[in-house]
């Protein structure tokens, strides 16, 4: 048996690692519990300071005991100890306990802390900046933040989508009584709770309920609700965000209580959930009372303590002392009390206590020593004594003198703060309510509404009454029932309880800043004196102050804290905590895995890819591929051990010498008909379409309406009405959406239609010198010469047996044929011209030597030339903007604005670089003078660059102000790595530049 | 995550299945030629960018690909109604 386990409890015992040192726990335990029940005082050392600190609650308000648990690929770090469930072999160990928690060598770190006053990493790591290198590798090792797996997560996850008519958050008695109200309607209820069983407070409580024991009056509602098959129950599942429209994450964990990784089956679950209602029942969070030295372990928060007597079996301490501001907490000395260990005294800042729990523990015999604060706590890695001492009627001087109570517990409590988290996700102002000495929800902004703990009210009975009003106004909302409880309401004994009394900080006989650290934030060490510091410094909001003094910043959010920082500001600002501001939570409530953000969006399944009808072609022929948007698309084929450099060389000579093929299906296409088609393309493009006849092509423009490239591509006429547009590959989807906008809500008067055919069509470019004669070889029925056939038409006819649309357009700037077949046959008529080219040496390129090639003859890329700031005029491609057009196509008023046709706008050029070996890299910034001091003037950027096998040079597309006036000017271009290259402008059009290539 | 009711599908859909369009009844000048750039810019840059009431377009991505307008309340995100493009508002209001 362990050291604090109670003789009463008992169950299967199971082994556990805690920093690598073996210990037994019983089934049921957290790991906190099992800890506590082991004597294990520190679990952990603070972030600044290094204090050693102890388990200080018993739920997700838990500062201290901060775990990592496992190793390897399951690991999983920043986990609250008190929220871990035992299993058999769990392993352990402190994240920030470096390089042992009891070891005290970081203990000097004390000393080092005095450098890091609040505001430290305002003053000392922002400036220099250089240093922050230094000091953050240091900080980091020293406190520790967990460390993540860096192996993939063995583990599966899984995402929900929900509906329901009303979802419960909390299964305490509030949640219960609401969740039976809503589901006796009819209505679909979600009940979720972040602990391993429903109850709530009920769990360690030993209040009666209609006669039975609290924990058996829990068994049979739920069993109740379980019974109906219009309720899930959620245990082991926090509610962690509260979004529009009453949209709520639930996290479910699934397998977590049975080991690191799931054995079988997903370990968690993301439920996305759209409730009609809601019906928040979260409870309150016990508050601590800030006193010297308040964080050395064996300082609890009274509710622990009786929480882990009375569920767990757990008496972490021998010799207790209670001090309250309150009668609740007089609660845990008769729990304490029953478990045969020493009382020391019961500390109750309030001068006449008197309420009927009061009374009990006066009528045990226990010590009530009124009037008094707990004004320090002494120990080093435990608690040994408590300094207490009268105080004034306020709470704010020590009137008398001070005495010593030895004690290794302190079990403190300050009142209760409702958890208004999720209320406070939906926008809802949380409101200072004197009376309760704590905020409520404020005026709910969604379809909730809060009931127990959570709205302030924090007797059982009222509990219970709320949790059936909200359950049965949360049902009839959503159309169930008639919104009056129909359960007659639980019979529960009653206490007479006395107000407490609004104390947050406990005088000392020092002032603040002489005294030893009173700990607000326990996480962060943010002490007392440090938020008065702040004040000091002229900080006055809250927000500010909070940032820095770190205030809330922890994993815990400032659970514990943020009351107590906010009253002690409020103090220091000498005005009311309502004046001083609210506290406002955001989402996520506790920490999340991303494991389960994800689900099954990960490796493959993370975004769709798409390939094309060869694509299995080009893997056979050992490709290399490259992403472009969703799709696969080959990057080139390297041939015996090439590198892509000898590859691209040898694709893109073949394109020139004789004859290349590339698969260009995933071009965007989108066919237009309607008696308006042409009226409509002629508005989007910057040229005209009105009189392109069938069987012929043109090039077009788009741009937005401020006059900006956003899109280009070759548009043909299939027939009267009727349209094949082809966008860029990227743009496919953004250029669909932009045709219908301005259809549907500009000119919804034109008739004409649009649909997307992208996949729908394959598409192999046959390219270079002898491609007429690769193509003869497998089209038999369409006249081929270029006086029948030109440049810019498009014939029907079948290629190796297919119904095929040929397109005789060109990026390469040679003879070219760019074969449209059916996507079944892409494969078929692929091979048939591989074959057909065969003689000819017909080279698969891919992407790579289709930008060099396309570069070669200056054809811009939009999004790589252009960047959403160029227009056709900054391109030098004014002979695409029909000037004659009648309608003001989309962005024609914008090309007259004074930017667009201001002198020195960026305007593409060529740059070929005076050393022609060397390639500029893209992205590398163009000035006029090279021996210019830094900040040079920047005077444009290289977009495109490349060595090109067929000039023997390299080659690159710029960018530069003025460019199209400043031809034959050496510019520089400085690196990164200290060189700066010297180039030429030149014209952007590298090869062929009277472009008769493609006209044979 | 807004729930948006398609007035075209006649359904509630997620936030998800929609992309926003920016405010709604914006028409395009007749003769942008006859306007001058500050006329034109005020049609191409400047929104009311309304605390409060505000009417918008949203368009049913990977829906009908219809696109709409909503009336949302910019403040709490409450969506008070949806109606089809070349319809009015029933919701107007000065700004809260
Ligand atoms: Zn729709």
């Amino acid at each position: 048996m362990s050291l604090n386990r109670l003789q009463t409890h008992t169950g299967t015992t199971l082994d556990f690692t805690f920093n690598g040192k073996a210990y037994q726990g019983i089934a049921g335990d957290t790991l906190a519990s099992a800890l506590l029940a082991n004597g294990v005082n520190v679990v952990g050392r603070s972030f600044k300071f290094a204090r050693p600190r102890g388990i200080f609650g018993h739920g997700a308000e838990e500062p201290n005991g901060i775990i990592q648990l496992g190793s390897g690929a399951g690991t999983v770090p920043n986990l609250k100890a008190t929220q871990v469930e035992l299993y058999q072999d769990l392993e352990a160990s402190s994240v920030n306990g470096w390089p042992s928690v009891n070891y005290d060598v970081m203990g000097i770190i004390g000393a080092f802390g005095r450098l890091m006053p609040p505001g430290f990493y305002y003053k000392t790591f922002m400036y220099p900046k250089k240093l922050w290198m230094t000091y953050e590798r240091f900080i980091r090792k020293a406190a520790g933040l967990g460390a993540t797996p860096v192996e993939a997560d063995p583990d599966s996850y899984d995402k929900l989508n929900q509906h329901c008519d009303v979802l419960v958050v909390g299964a305490g008695p509030a949640g219960l009584v609401a969740a039976r109200e809503a589901a006796r309607t009819g209505a679909r209820v979600i009940v979720a709770d972040e602990q391993s069983e429903f109850g709530g407070s009920l769990l360690a409580s030993k209040q009666a309920i209609d006669g039975l024991q609290a924990t058996n009056w829990v068994a049979s509602l739920v069993a109740e609700l379980r019974a109906c098959n219009n309720v899930q129950l959620l245990p082991r599942s926090t509610v962690f965000g509260y979004y529009d429209h009453n949209f709520l994450t639930i996290l479910e964990r699934r397998t977590d209580h049975l080991g690191l990784t799931a054995a079988q089956g997903v370990r968690q679950r993301m439920h996305r959930v759209r409730a009609a209602q809601v019906v928040l029942a979260t409870g309150a969070f016990e508050r601590p009372l800030v006193f010297a030295h308040n964080d050395i372990p064996g300082v609890m928060l009274a509710s622990s303590v009786s929480t882990y007597v009375n569920r767990y079996g757990v008496a972490p301490g021998n010799k207790l002392v209670v001090f309250t501001t309150n009668d609740n907490a007089y609660q845990t000395a008769l729990d304490w009390h029953e478990t045969g260990r020493d009382v020391v005294a019961v500390i109750d800042t309030r001068s006449n206590p008197s309420g009927d729990i009061v009374a009990a523990v006066k009528a045990k015999g226990i010590s009530v020593i009124a009037g008094h604060g707990l004004i320090e706590a002494q120990g080093n890695q435990r608690v040994k004594r408590a300094l207490i001492a009268p105080i004034n009627a306020l709470g704010t001087e020590v009137t008398g003198p001070v005495r010593r109570l030895d004690c290794d517990l302190i079990a403190c409590s300050g009142g209760w703060s409702p958890a208004i988290h999720l209320s406070s996700h939906t926008g809802a102002k949380p409101v200072w309510d004197e009376s309760i000495v704590g905020f409520r929800p404020g005026e709910s902004k969604q379809q909730e509404r809060s009931a127990g703990a959570c709205r302030g009210t924090f007797d059982l009975i009222g509990c219970l009454a709320e949790g059936a009003t909200a359950g049965a106004e949360a049902a009839k909302m959503s159309g169930y029932g008639e919104g009056i409880p129909q359960f007659p309401c639980s019979a529960v004994e009653e206490f007479v309880e006395q107000p407490q009394q609004a104390l947050f900080l406990v005088p000392h006989i020092k002032s603040i800043s002489r005294a030893p650290s009173q700990f607000v934030d326990f996480q962060l060490d943010v002490s007392a004196s440090g938020i008065e510091l702040a004040v000091r410094e002229g900080f006055e909001s809250v927000e500010h102050v909070k940032r820095y003094t770190a205030l809330g910043f922890g994993t815990d959010q400032g659970k514990l804290g943020n009351i107590n920082g906010m009253a002690i500001l409020a103090n220091a600002l000498d005005q009311t905590i309502a004046e001083t501001g609210t506290t406002i939570f955001r989402p996520s409530y506790t920490p999340t895995t991303f494991g389960a953000i994800a689900g099954r969006d990960v490796t493959n399944l993370f975004d769709p890819e798409r390939y094309t009808a060869m694509h299995r072609w080009h893997v056979e022929q050992g490709a290399e591929f490259e992403d472009v948007g969703q799709w696969k698309r080959p990057w080139y084929f390297p041939q015996n051990n090439e590198t892509m450099q000898e590859s691209v060389n040898r694709e893109g000579l073949a394109v020139r010498n004789t004859v290349g093929i590339l698969d260009a299906s995933t071009l965007g296409k989108i066919d237009i008909q309607g008696p308006d088609a042409a009226e409509f393309i002629t508005r989007m493009y910057t040229n005209s379409y009105l009189k392109l006849a069938p069987g012929k092509c043109r090039y077009g423009v788009m741009l937005k309406e401020d006059g900006m490239i956003f899109d280009d591509g070759v548009c043909a006429c299939l027939g009267e009405n009727h349209y094949l547009m082809f966008t860029t590959t990227g743009g496919a989807a953004g250029v669909l959406a932009w045709l219908e906008l301005w259809q549907q809500t500009e000119w919804p008067d034109l008739q004409v239609y649009f649909t997307s055919v992208t996949d729908h069509w394959t598409t192999a470019t046959v390219t270079g010198p002898n491609a007429r004669k690769v193509i003869a070889k497998v089209c038999s029925d369409i006249e081929l010469s270029n006086e029948a056939f030109s440049f810019m038409d498009w014939r029907d006819g079948t290629v190796a047996g297919v119904k095929a649309r040929i397109f005789r357009i060109s990026f390469t700037g040679e003879l070219s044929y760019e074969v449209n077949v059916p996507a079944h046959y892409g494969r078929h008529v692929w091979e048939a011209l591989m074959a057909a080219g065969e003689e000819f040496n017909i080279t698969p390129y891919g992407t790579e030597t289709m930008h060099v090639l396309r570069a070669e003859k200056g054809f811009i890329i939009v999004g790589q030339d252009t960047d959403g700031s160029m227009t056709p005029a900054d391109m030098n491609m004014d002979w695409v903007v029909g000037k004659n057009k009648t309608f003001s196509f989309v962005g024609k008023r914008s090309l007259y604005r004074s930017d667009s046709v201001r002198e020195n706008r960026k305007q593409l050029v060529g740059l070929k670089t005076l050393q022609g070996s060397d390639v500029l890299p893209e992205g590398a910034q163009v000035v006029f003078d090279a021996k210019q001091k830094i900040p040079m003037s920047m005077q444009g950027h290289v977009t495109s660059s490349y060595f090109s096998a067929s000039l023997g040079h390299s080659i690159a597309l710029a960018v530069v102000k003025g460019g199209h006036s400043r031809l034959g000017l050496i510019v520089h271009c400085p690196l990164a790595d200290g060189r700066i290259i010297a180039a030429e402008i030149v014209s952007s059009v590298f090869y062929d530049p009277k472009g008769e290539r493609h006209h044979v | 995550m807004l729930l948006i009711h398609c007035p075209h599908c006649q359904e509630y859909r997620d936030e998800e299945e929609f992309s926003y369009g920016g405010e709604a009844h914006i028409v395009r000048p007749l003769e942008p030629e006859a306007l001058s750039d500050e006329e034109w810019g005020d049609y191409l840059f400047f929104r009311t960018n309304s605390r409060g009431i505000h009417h918008e377009m949203w368009y049913h991505l990977v829906g009908c690909r219809r696109y709409f307008n909503a009336t949302r309340n910019t403040v709490t995100y409450e969506i008070l109604e949806t109606y089809k493009t070349g319809t009015q508002p029933t919701i107007t209001g000065a700004n809260l």
